[in-house]
């Protein structure tokens, strides 16, 4: 992020989703065949989910995304880049066909690589990281065995038909390879062969125990059913040349000639009868030759042609054939396996060793002369060079030499027409990337073109000249798109498996094998491959198996999608990152990680939920059974400095400890004991302390005041016991069937890492370093805070907090306010009143959602059958956006008046419709959705005709709605842009401020004759923050600002209006005047209780909070002087007649009786408390008070302290819980901690139509949703007169409520819908059930005595149209000739 | 009577209950086909004569469901849903008609399970109370 407030340049990254969500249709097809099991993070990993997945069920948008880290090791390993853990995956749930299509997408010899392949791809694998590779290859050669032994095999469908002719020169890999996707792709493909038998190096290299003849021809067989011909005995070059081809017609030529010809050793006695290149001894084998060897034979090489050699010499007959190396087995290129099996079969392998001379006798090898070897420093291919090593020479006696040293092209085919070149090796020199030669319709690829390489190289050569030639033929860019960087995920997580070693492939016995050509290795068995499949460790998360792909028929998979890197312009940001729960993992003390029944207050969040993995039933992990016993354990991660250092108080924890103990016991309908061990019970929300009182007295929660000390399994049951020390000092113990920790809130490191990215100063917890007096400014100006990272918190605090983020991001941007807005032009409304109806019916059949249970034909021609309806149709998606222009376009053509679309739910798919009929000049509401998707196909899958059935009925009621459906008008509000706000202390002045910073006039009106409220009494924050110039500050920029003006001593008489246009009367001394205002803030706050106690008032050192805060301001030497001092808390407050707790009381205690002691050391210090609320960051104030010696004693209501005055001393008494007998102190200043008092609230609640509880403070629409607002539009509240809060929250949430308020002022005129109720007067009979039940106030009484329902205030819920006893409420858009025409048509 | 199945007509507020309809769908969760759901902006918008009207036009049961007491969408129309039809089953039982034909449900718009559930309650008690007779308008048998 870079620039000024203002105007910053953002940097942001988008990452993939890999489904379009544009066209996600929300189905989940794709979750359904998706193979890869992840943890469902959102039930806490209580339940699984797939890669690809909705993150819950309710989601917005409802569109699926794919989980994916990257591309699996094996997939960039395998040079054909197969989806390997694709395949995997798939094999796991027993896929096999699915795995199959999928290898041959990429591989169309699958059973030959099952059998041949080096497999790089297990050299990657990262199971090897934790004991062994996944045995990939044998489970690939099972997937294809099964194919090739199954009665109807795969052939994959032939996309279109082309007329041009290839020519493939070569049966190998890479020529049948390319045969088979120039077939798929429609081409004619002739191979030509010019070996009598197909299959190249694979038929007469590689020895049938390895790769019987059987499985090639096999293979090969797929590829003639696609149409492919094959001519063998046809040797290009020879028989036939590549010019008379092209006469013939042939439009691109591959070849793929292998590589036949055998190196030389270049050592003297090569030419020596006995001598028997390694590649001719084998294809003469192969092609059943006889070929007679005699005992001693010495194959020369380490390369699997090395190892073919020998052991075929084995099964000819040899005693003693042998293999010479110049390395050691660490670098010998023939596979592992090959090796294995050479020593099984009693094969000597020499390694080190060196062939320097063959010796002859008569023209015929009589033994070899070799020297040993020493290896050197690592060469340009990485192994280490080999040395001689001097004087070691020694001789052998063979009878037959076998050089298998390497292959090289024999190029009889190029004739002179042909002009491409061959490189230094003897090999054809082509376009790494497309194959092509330099004769523009020749490509080459396998050891033609890099010299002997493996069977999977060639098969990706071949695969990659038909893509070549495609392009090639259709005239098309050939590189355009291919140019792709393999790179595999790096982050894999390799720890917490279980080491399970490789399945071994079964091997025929090696006395057995060795005198015959049986294949020797035997395959696995499905129960190995399933093993196998397991040890997966999904690397990549998605497999890339591309099922998702052919599942969705809205084509919204898109596996290519990249990160997108973007920079937006801002002028502010707002950061609001979350929390982490704190994960109690690592502690011992909790088991959570040893114990299945310790869960996690998050966990049994969901397992509370209707939703979450239990469906609500509340059932204990272990053994799902109901428990009976559940105990809570409060402040895990919170307020301990021992285990994790999270010092602060979270906040919350408490609270929804209650609520869960609560809901938990409404579950279990009775029979469950829910405890709580808890050190202090911290209730001090708004009706929070109410909760508390009701969850102890009316559902029996058991609260335990303790300490807990440690959690236990009880032997031989799943139980936990819990020990605890009571308050008293005992150590007890209980047992439970179930421990909740309650955990804490913490900044996760990705936050904090942000906050580094956006250089924001954090504080010692760890939360974004904000202060009282702006706390929702961050440590950089223009970035602005809210939310847990601001520091701990609920949720309705958080949804201020937001909002006060909004305003302050707000008065940033107030100068740029609607420069970028677009308005979207819709074209004018056709008039359709009194026309007949003309309904249109689109019928969808939602891929195969719906389609696949209800005949959405058979629907779609019975909507034709229902009267009014003038045409009907049924689309794939009626959502897609062709169909939009499509049904646009109908409207029109058929001049259609009303739509009825049958498809899945008006709640996430009506506007989108509706919009359509708006381009189309059709008023919106003219419309009706019939869900046969969510609530029919769906849910009566199994029943497809009683679907249909009611797939009509719900068409037949929506067509008989819609057909009395009147176009609707949204009628428009011009908004008066100027707020009032009702108080003129901080609150009141912070939002007076906010809103006239973002341009608007305000009124502020304050009943005394001077601003600051009760911050004028306050001496310092919790912070420590001075509270008096802030508040003279605040003061004189009201006064100053040009947008405020301040009415002191004036008071509010009257208010007329509703929102955007409110006529306020207000009073100054004798003078009234009216003042119009579009939105209204009320912020009357709240006074300190005088207490009737405690000897208050008949002693001067006997003093309230705000008296001692005065005393502190004003230097009082009494306060220097004095030896001892208590405080009382909860005086007045969470007593039977006033239950509600005053917040701010404990930390204001705790941070005057640190003061005192910062004044005077020596002074005895005593807080008398019954839990002590230092709630959030405010903990660290105890925690260093009890560090400064001040003393806490605590009391319980029905044992208050006794006050006494005698003799003139304060005698306080207070029965002491831990020494079990009461303590008498003498203090020389008592200060009560009294309640917060809201002023006098009750007319303006009249004057605006909002409601205070029986506490006196005002009651918001929704305590979380909707803190500062009113279920009155226009109105909202702050500061004290909602609840007790210290300064800081006040501020926050006045800030909150000039956003809100902004949120009206910022527009001209308000729309609001036009499913609106209205009266019609003549039937009224004025009984005022309306009036009196509507809770936005929207009816009254007009003049003539008649109910008048104000269409800016109506919501349109119908409550007052149902309970209208005279039936003179008509609800627009639901009204009751409407609903009865759906009642009558079921 | 084997073959018989009823029809139930379903008043669901469009906040809460149609939502966990919606939901039961998308978790495809298996009820019974019987219902015809009758989408209304608030439990609190049912007028007691839609549902004799339901039970009139040959429906053999009608269920109402509405948020959770204290989640109304506007505030308290559930609560006065609940009001009016408490007294509404005391008059049809009144005339007559089986308890089992009119339910009433508090379902949120998470309560998948619990929509299913119900729905399933809700076929059961209805089909148990057999074809529903009384309403219907039948031509007087003469003599």
């Amino acid at each position: 992020m870079a620039g000024e407030p203002g105007n910053f340049d953002v940097k942001v990254v988008r990452k993939p989703r890999y489904i379009n969500s544009d066209k996600c249709t929300g189905c989940g097809e794709c979750a359904q065949v998706c193979p890869i099991v992840r943890k469902n993070e959102y039930d806490m990993a209580l339940s699984e989910r797939r890669a690809a997945y909705r993150r819950y069920a309710q989601a917005v948008p409802g569109a699926f995304a794919i989980e994916k880290s990257g591309t699996s090791p094996c997939k960039v390993a395998c040079p054909a880049h197969i989806s390997v853990q694709g395949y995997i995956a798939l094999a796991a749930e027993g896929k096999y066909g699915e795995a199959l299509k999928l290898v041959k997408e990429e591989n169309p010899l699958p059973a030959i690589c099952g059998r041949v392949c080096h497999h790089p791809c297990e050299s990657v694998c990262k199971r090897g990281t934790v004991d062994q590779p996944v045995a990939i290859d044998f489970i690939k050669r099972y997937i294809a065995d099964l194919d090739l032994r199954s009665e109807s095999r795969f052939i994959p469908e032939i996309k279109e038909r082309h007329e041009a002719k290839v020519a493939i020169i070569g049966s190998g890999p890479a020529g049948v390879s390319c045969a088979y996707y120039l077939a798929i792709a429609g081409y004619q493909v002739t191979v030509f062969e010019k070996l009598p038998v197909l299959g190249g190096m694979l038929t007469v290299g590689i020895p049938s125990y390895r790769l019987p003849r059987d499985i090639i021809q096999a293979e090969i067989d797929v590829v003639k059913a696609l149409g492919v011909e094959f001519k063998t005995g046809v040797e290009v070059g020879t028989d036939v040349t590549i010019a008379q081809l092209r006469e013939q017609g042939y439009k691109a030529f591959f070849v793929a000639i292998g590589a036949h010809e055998c190196k030389m050793l270049g050592i003297e006695g090569e030419d020596l009868q006995g001598v028997y290149p390694g590649v001719d001894f084998l294809r003469d084998v192969n092609l059943g030759r006889k070929v007679a060897l005699g005992d001693r034979v010495a194959v020369i090489g380490g390369g699997n042609v090395a190892m073919d050699a020998v052991r075929t010499a084995l099964r000819l007959g040899s005693k003693e054939p042998m293999v010479i190396y110049r390395r050691s087995y660490q670098e010998m290129p023939a596979n592992q396996e090959e090796i294995e099996e050479c020593h099984e079969e009693g094969i000597h392998i020499l390694t080190q060793t060196n062939p320097i001379r063959i010796i002859g006798e008569n023209g015929r090898v009589k033994a070899i002369e070799c020297v040993k070897m020493r290896l050197g420093e690592p060469d340009a291919s990485g192994r280490r060079r080999p040395e001689t090593i001097p004087g070691s020479q020694f001789q052998m006696e063979v009878d037959v030499v076998i050089p298998a040293i390497g292959q090289e092209s024999d190029w009889a085919c190029l004739t002179p027409e042909c002009s491409c070149r061959l490189s230094d090796w003897g090999t054809m020199r082509v376009d790494p990337l497309t194959l092509q030669s330099d004769d523009a319709d020749i490509f080459a690829g396998g050891d033609a073109v890099t010299g002997p390489r493996t069977v999977i190289e060639a098969i990706a050569a071949g695969k990659q000249a038909a893509v070549s030639i495609e392009r090639f033929l259709q005239g098309k860019d050939l590189r355009e798109g291919r140019e792709k960087e393999w790179t595999a995920v790096q982050e894999v997580r390799t720890e917490g498996y279980d080491r399970v070693p490789r399945e071994q492939m079964p091997r025929l016995a090696p006395h057995t094998r060795k005198h015959g050509f049986d294949e020797v290795q035997l395959g696995f068995t499905e129960e190995q491959v399933k093993k196998e499949a397991e040890r997966c460790l999904n690397c990549g998360i998605c497999s890339e198996c591309y099922q998702c792909v052919e599942a969705c028929l809205a084509d919204a998979v898109e596996h290519e999608q990249q990160a997108q890197e973007r920079t937006i312009r801002v002028g502010a940001m707002i950061v609001a990152p979350g929390f982490h729960p704190f994960d109690p993992t690592a502690f011992d003390t909790y088991a959570y990680a040893r114990l299945p029944n310790v869960v996690t207050s998050m966990e049994f969040e969901r397992l509370l939920s209707a939703s979450g993995p239990t469906q609500g039933h509340l059932a204990r992990p272990s053994d799902h059974q109901a428990p009976k016993k559940i105990a809570w354990l409060q402040c895990v991660g919170s307020r301990d400095i021992n285990h994790c250092d999270h010092a602060y108080c979270s906040g919350v924890c408490c609270m929804y400890a209650i609520k869960e103990a609560v809901i938990a016991k409404e579950h279990a309908g009775g029979e469950l004991d829910a405890a709580i061990f808890f050190m202090d019970m911290r209730t001090h929300g708004k009706d929070f302390e109410k909760y508390y009182n009701r969850a102890r007295g009316e559902h029996g929660v058991r609260f335990v005041r303790s300490r807990v000390h440690s959690i236990e399994p009880l032997p031989g049951s799943d139980d936990l016991e819990i020990h605890f020390v009571s308050e008293a000092g005992e150590i007890r113990g209980e047992v439970f069937d179930m421990v909740v920790l309650s955990v804490g809130l913490e900044t996760s490191r990705s936050a904090l890492e942000l906050a580094e990215r956006l250089n924001l100063k954090v504080n010692d917890n760890q939360f974004c370093k904000t202060s009282s007096f702006a706390p929702v400014a961050s440590s950089r100006d223009g970035i602005f805070v809210c939310g847990s990272f601001q520091a701990p918190k609920d949720i309705p605090q958080s949804v201020v907090e937001a909002s006060a983020a909004a305003s302050a991001a707000g008065g940033l941007l107030a100068a740029a306010r609607a420069t970028l807005t677009k308005e979207k032009q819709a074209p004018d409304q056709v008039n359709v009143t009194g026309e007949r109806p003309r309904i249109g019916v689109f019928v969808c059949h939602c891929g195969i959602n719906i389609s696949g249970v209800v005949d959405v034909q058979a629907v779609r021609d019975y909507a034709g059958t229902l009267p009014y309806v003038e045409y009907v149709t049924d689309n794939l998606y009626t959502c897609s956006q062709d169909t939009q222009v499509a049904m646009k376009d109908l409207i029109q053509e058929h001049r259609l008046n009303r739509i009825v679309v049958a498809a899945c739910t008006p709640r996430t798919h009506e506007p989108l419709f509706q919009e359509t009929m708006a381009d189309a000049g059709l008023n919106k509401y003219l419309f009706e959705m019939a869900n046969i998707r969510n609530q029919n196909s769906w849910v009566h899958s199994a029943n497809p005709e009683l679907a249909t059935e009611k797939a009509k009925d719900l068409v037949r009621m929506a067509v008989s709605k819609v057909t009395l459906l009147e176009p609707l008008h949204e009628s428009e509000l011009r908004v008066d842009q100027r707020a009032l706000v009702i108080g003129g202390g901080v609150a009141g002045m912070v939002a007076a401020r906010a809103i006239a910073d973002q341009g608007y006039p305000v009124y502020l009106v304050e009943q005394s004759e001077a601003l600051g409220g009760q911050a004028l009494h306050l001496h310092k924050t919790w912070r420590g923050e001075e509270i008096q110039p802030y508040v003279r500050q605040l003061t004189e920029e009201i006064q100053a600002h040009p947008n405020v003006t301040v009415y002191l001593s004036s008071s509010v008489q009257a208010v007329e209006g509703f929102v955007g246009n409110f006529k306020t009367t207000l009073v100054t001394g004798d003078a009234s005047q009216v003042v119009e205002h579009g939105v209204a803030i009320v912020a009357t706050g709240a006074v300190e209780w005088k207490p009737d106690e405690y000897q208050y008032g008949r002693d001067p050192r006997i003093m309230t909070h705000q008296e001692l805060d005065r005393r502190f301001r004003e230097g009082d030497a009494r306060l220097r002087e004095a030896n001892s001092a208590v405080f009382i808390q909860c005086v007045g407050s969470r007593e039977p007649d006033r239950p509600y707790c005053s917040r701010v009381c404990c930390t204001h205690s705790v941070e005057s009786a640190l003061e005192l002691k910062k004044i005077n050391p020596d002074c005895d210090v005593y807080v008398l408390y019954r839990d002590l609320r230092s709630y959030g960051e405010r903990e660290a104030l105890y925690l260093e008070a009890r560090k400064a010696g001040v003393l806490f004693i605590r009391f319980d209501v029905d044992q208050k302290p006794q006050v006494e005055l005698d003799n003139g001393t304060i005698q306080v008494t207070v029965m002491d819980h831990v020494l079990q007998r009461p303590v008498t102190l003498t203090p020389d200043l008592l200060t009560l901690a009294t309640a917060i008092l809201p002023n006098r609230n009750e007319s303006l609640a009249q004057f605006f139509k909002v409601p205070v509880n029986e506490d006196g403070f005002f009651v918001e629409a929704h305590a979380k949703l909707r803190p500062v607002d009113f279920a009155t539009d226009g109105v909202f509240v702050c500061g004290l007169a909602h609840y007790p809060k210290p300064i800081d929250e006040s501020i926050a949430q006045a800030q909150a409520a000039a956003s809100r308020a902004g949120t009206l002022l910022a527009r001209e005129t308000i729309q609001f819908s036009g499913m609106v109720a209205g009266t019609v007067q003549v039937m009224c009979s004025s009984c005022g059930t309306c009036v009196s039940i509507c809770p936005y106030s929207a009816p009254s009484f007009n003049e003539k005595g008649k109910a008048e329902i104000n269409p800016a205030l109506c919501k349109g819920c119908g409550l007052c149209v149902a309970s209208c006893r005279s039936g003179a409420i008509r609800l627009k858009g639901f009204d009751d000739a409407q609903i009865f025409a759906m009642i009558d048509s079921i | 009577m084997t073959d018989w199945e009823p029809k139930i007509v379903a008043f669901l507020c469009n906040w809460c209950s149609y939502g966990g309809a919606d939901l039961a769908g998308v978790s495809r969760m298996q009820y019974p086909a019987n219902i015809r759901v009758i989408r209304v902006p608030c439990s609190g918008r049912v007028n007691p004569k839609f549902i004799l009207a339901a039970f009139r036009h040959g429906a053999d049961g009608v269920w109402v469901s509405g948020c959770h007491p204290g989640d109304c969408h506007y505030i308290e129309g559930n609560l006065y849903a609940r009001r009016k039809f408490t007294l509404l089953n005391n008059l049809l039982e009144h005339t007559g008609i089986e308890p089992g034909r009119l339910h009433f449900s508090w379902i949120s718009s998470a309560e998948a399970t619990k929509f299913a559930e119900t729905a399933k309650q809700v076929v059961d008690a209805v089909k148990k109370a057999g074809p529903a007779q009384h309403f219907i308008k039948k031509q007087a048998e003469v003599a």
